[in-house]
């Protein structure tokens, strides 16, 4: 590695600044990419905003009579908000299992080389890869001995198998970025590392946890496959499944699903943005340097 | 600058393990040495406490139904065969064990090459574009940048939207009488595509799809690694004369190895399992053209008469072929001196 080749000379800039050029083309970069990250959801409003059949339309019009008669009908002729009602709850129940059950898991494999570490650590790590194809038969027919088919339970067990796994990696990975100097400082101060964990590392991982929490949620939001098999009446269907009934093979009504989607991206992004200034947030950036 | 990388490495790979060894001479200290048996017991039941919870749900909500699932799949259940009850009349059921006829019907049929080899080029497209524009996008972003979180947040938009609800979105655009990219080519007076009607736009337009949705998590989660490298190693390196490339490369890349390593893994385990996409977009469609394993194993099990003894076979062996990458992968890593 010849890594000599510039010698000892000092550059003209200083390091973070840059010419005008680059300027110019780091923020045309990143406009292009806004745009396109943008597009379709600034599309999906606008036609949730036209009326009952603007979307029947092959010219390109941001706006045509902007109205919010999409959004009464969702609200008032279907049943969207009993499917709303189902995602949140089986959403939020996944939510709170999984990452209760799995921090403990995660401070573990991060912290400790016990007997049996390697083992589970692929343990989560083939769990995550299964595809729900092997799962969902036995799991059906399992809920439907037992009664649970048709029942937001039965789905939010059937998402835990996902979701548990997943907290206790992702979790694992945090908690692998917060300094062992602050646990062993814990540990000389007398606590148990049970202690340690709960009273020191925990509070530290509150955005890690947040993020945790928010993404197992997300993912049980977004379900789709187990959701459809699973929940077969219209009152108890998730909000993946009823919307596939707007834009079915032989009737669809893209104002209704434009307007329900803005609903339901709606909160998700609310949700979002108040998790992601957690998402990186270096974590536990100058905890260890006092 | 070799030296430098080597401390990045060390630091992240060696940390739980050193932590551990002085760990261990902490407590001894404080209890005045107890035996090493002791020591090495009490600190693994802690460990195996903490795990339980998990190994619990594990065993019981995965490792049933998987015994399950590979029992089923060497036998001929069908929706026909299997017990259920109807009303009060319960109906036992009839499936009979048929051995590996189920799996040598689909490793000898050619439908399954025919759909392994599209998953293959779905999931190397999906990551490798994943990867490629989310760590260029976390390099700007990194950078000392006017509006950089007005960036950061529009960016990461597409992930904060549920992907059901994107699959609908793009399939709205791609709709070829009234969606609005057809609209568009047809503004700039080229004709319009059926997007969805053809196998070959049908697979470009389920990749666009994942690729816009996956984008942002490689690029929040390179950000993150991004920012765990120290500024100092830049400066040194500097200092030292190194070019920008060769600080990229042995710094930057170096630095975010760790990170890259599992994000890659668990974008290919995702994007490998991934249905909502093809199942909503583009149902598989036209015909059975992107149809990838997933999809296609829970078409068996639930359309038409459910056959869940060979959806079950589907998914063993699709389990095996996750498992075959993730220990080639890991075996990879391992030459790099990655190791866990």
């Amino acid at each position: 590695m010849s890594s000599t080749t510039a010698g000892t000379a000092r550059r003209a800039r200083g390091r973070g600044e840059r010419s005008v050029g680059a300027s110019i083309l780091l923020h045309g970069t990143l406009l292009v990419a806004v745009v396109i990250s943008l597009f379709p959801i600034v599309w999906l409003v606008l036609t949730s905003l036209k009326p009952r059949d603007g979307w029947l339309s092959t010219e390109l019009q941001f706006f045509n009579q902007p109205s919010l008669d999409n959004y009464t009908r969702v609200l008032s002729e279907t049943a969207f908000p009993t499917w709303l009602l189902n995602s949140v709850l089986a959403a939020a129940l996944t939510m709170i299992l999984g990452v209760f059950i799995a921090s403990t898991t995660g401070y573990a494999i991060s912290r400790f080389r016990f007997p049996g570490h390697r083992g589970v650590m692929w343990l989560l790590l083939i769990t995550q890869m299964f595809p729900m194809a092997i799962l969902i038969v036995p799991l059906y027919n399992l809920m439907a001995s037992l009664g649970l088919l048709n029942q937001i339970p039965g789905l939010v067990i059937a998402y835990m198998t996902v979701a548990v796994p997943f907290c206790a990696w992702m979790m694992k990975s945090y908690f692998d970025s917060i300094p062992i100097e602050i646990d062993q400082a814990g540990l000389v101060d007398g606590l148990t590392p049970f202690g340690a964990f709960w009273r020191v590392i925990l509070p530290l991982a509150r955005p890690s946890l947040a993020v945790t929490a928010f993404y197992s949620f997300m993912t049980a939001w977004g379900e789709v496959a187990y959701a459809t098999v699973f929940m077969s009446t219209e009152e108890k269907r998730t909000l993946g499944v009823g919307l596939q009934q707007f834009v079915g093979q032989h009737w669809s009504d893209w104002g209704l699903l434009t307007a329900s989607a803005v609903l339901i991206a709606v909160p998700a992004s609310i949700v979002f943005l108040l998790v992601q200034r957690h998402l990186v947030t270096g974590l536990t950036a100058g905890a260890t340097k006092a | 600058m070799p030296t430098s990388t080597g401390r990045v490495t060390r630091a992240t790979g060696g940390r739980a393990a050193d932590g551990d060894a002085t760990r261990g001479q902490g407590r001894s200290h404080r209890r005045g040495e107890p035996g090493r048996f002791r020591r090495s017991t009490g600190r693994h039941w802690y460990a195996w406490a903490m795990v339980t919870p998990v190994l619990i749900v594990v065993g019981v909500l995965v490792g049933w139904p998987l015994a399950r699932g590979l029992y089923l799949s060497m036998t001929d259940a069908t929706e026909a065969t299997m017990g259920r009850t109807i009303g009060v009349n319960v109906i036992p059921s009839t499936y009979e064990f048929v051995g590996i006829d189920n799996y040598l019907a689909i490793l000898t049929g050619g439908l399954f090459w025919q759909k392994l080899a599209w998953t293959v080029v779905w999931t190397v497209a999906c990551v490798a574009l994943h990867y490629g524009i989310g760590l260029g996008l976390a390099l700007m972003l990194h950078r000392k940048l006017r509006f950089r979180s007005a960036y950061r947040l529009l960016l990461i938009l597409p992930w904060a939207i549920p992907a059901f609800v994107s699959a609908f979105i793009w399939r709205y655009l791609y709709n070829s009488d009234y969606g609005v990219i057809n609209g568009m080519l047809e503004a700039v007076g080229l004709g319009a595509v059926g997007w969805l009607n053809d196998p070959s736009t049908a697979r470009i337009a389920v990749i666009a799809v994942n690729v816009w949705l996956g984008v942002p998590f490689m690029m929040v989660a390179m950000l993150g690694g991004l920012q765990a490298i120290p500024g100092e190693l830049y400066e040194a390196a500097e200092v030292d004369g190194a070019s920008p490339w060769q600080r990229f490369r042995h710094i930057t890349l170096a630095g975010l190895r760790t990170v890259s390593s599992t994000v890659v893994l668990l974008g290919t385990i995702w994007t490998f399992n991934m249905f909502p996409v093809i199942f909503l977009i583009s149902g598989g469609g036209p015909g059975s053209s992107t149809e990838i394993l997933v999809t296609y194993a829970f078409r068996e099990a639930f359309t038409g008469v459910r056959n869940y003894s060979g959806s079950a076979a589907w998914g063993v062996i699709i389990l095996l072929v996750l498992i075959l990458l993730a220990l080639v992968y890991r075996r990879a890593l391992r030459k790099q001196g990655e190791v866990w």
